[in-house]
């Protein structure tokens, strides 16, 4: 009884995990962080080729 | 049949014995032509810049390869955490996303430095085997080097000049120097004339690298890569999940001998290093080893049509 129901629970923690990494997501759009990811991604950055 | 050859990638009937292409290898060509598609920026040593660059790709692609179209999730983490603004939410929960639903298929599938790598130790060099008592230790430095140099170094160490550098990036990455680096050196003269001791850092890191390739299966996935090391967490929950039925199993360790993580298959099939390159259900003679989203419901399916 008491194995199945950690099992229950085991089984919870994919969806669990791919409900807060929509959360994460979503909060991140809101606070507008992809365009910081943009504005890092569109420029060469110099330290990831080297010179920098 | 023919389908079965090519996802196994098991030698043909062809008398002159060639092998096909197999579908992993289909799958990660494809992806790093789809992560890198912007192929007029190699010509022209110019990055891209349209805004599918605000999203990240699920493997370590630098953004400054001319060819890319995506982020790099981990140079992102830096440049966010380096902000000390907020929490990267963003940047966190698309890792979390690709961890939950894949876990480390997308190192054995998707990477294009994971693919660098298995070509690389396709050229015919003999082959070492790290011995178990360095090779476990050893594999724990990947998640040093995400808690050191992709979490608390681009937070705490600034530097003179007030700027928190991504640390990995500018010291280690080889997959940064290889698609980001040369290629940039080779169509931008004004860059050729600022390369210094950091570049030749990062290709003597990158050559070391690029020959232990040759001689052990995937080194820098084994022991420095942190996005495999963030991913690895999440290989015993996510969806994607690898199987062992142990009714069928015979113990003949066929899989174990081929994993090319030196994973234990038969003791913990979805170990955090297992990369589910699926080397090891094409080497079972007993087909005792599946994987699948709905891995799981599969083999309750075969049980159920068996009986």
């Amino acid at each position: 009884m008491e194995k199945s129901k950690i099992n229950g629970k085991r089984k919870m923690v994919p969806f669990v995990v791919f409900a807060l990494s929509l959360l994460f997501i979503g909060i991140g759009l809101v606070k507008q962080e992809h365009l910081e990811v943009l504005q890092k991604a569109v420029r060469i950055c110099l330290e990831c080729i080297g010179i920098g | 049949m023919y389908r079965d050859r090519v996802r196994h990638g098991r030698k043909t009937g062809d008398p002159r014995g060639k092998r096909e292409i197999s579908f992993q290898r289909i799958v990660q060509l494809a992806s790093a032509a789809l992560f890198n598609g912007y192929v007029v920026g190699f010509a022209k040593g110019k990055i891209f810049t349209g805004k599918s660059k605000a999203f990240c790709v699920p493997v370590l692609n630098c953004y400054s390869c001319p060819g890319a179209l995506g982020a790099c999730p981990v140079g992102s983490l830096q440049t966010v955490l380096a902000g000390r603004s907020h929490f990267p939410f963003y940047v966190l929960g698309s890792l979390m996303l690709f961890g939950i639903v894949l876990g480390r298929l997308v190192c054995g599938f998707l990477c294009p430095f994971g693919l660098v790598q298995d070509l690389l130790h396709k050229i015919p060099v003999p082959k070492y085997k790290v011995p178990g008592k360095i090779d476990r230790p050893a594999r724990y430095l990947k998640y040093v080097v995400l808690l050191v140099l992709v979490v608390l170094l681009p937070i705490f160490a600034v530097t003179k000049g007030g700027v928190n550098p991504p640390y990995f990036c500018k010291y280690i990455c080889p997959a940064g120097t290889l698609g980001g680096g040369i290629p940039q050196m080779i169509a931008n003269p004004q860059l050729r004339k600022l390369a210094g001791f950091l570049f030749n850092w990062k290709v003597l890191v990158l050559a070391a690298i690029v020959i232990s390739s040759m001689f052990i299966n995937r080194p820098f996935c084994r022991y420095l890569c942190p996005l495999g090391a963030f991913y690895a967490v999440f290989n015993r929950f996510s969806f994607y999940q690898m199987h062992l039925d142990e009714s069928k199993c015979i113990g003949c360790k066929k899989c174990e001998r081929t994993c090319p993580m030196a994973v234990e298959v038969t003791k913990n099939i979805n170990s955090p290093e297992c990369i589910r390159c699926g080397k090891c259900k094409s080497a079972c003679p007993e087909g005792a080893i599946f994987s699948g989203l709905g891995g799981q419901r599969e083999q309750g399916k075969e049980v159920a049509d068996r009986v």
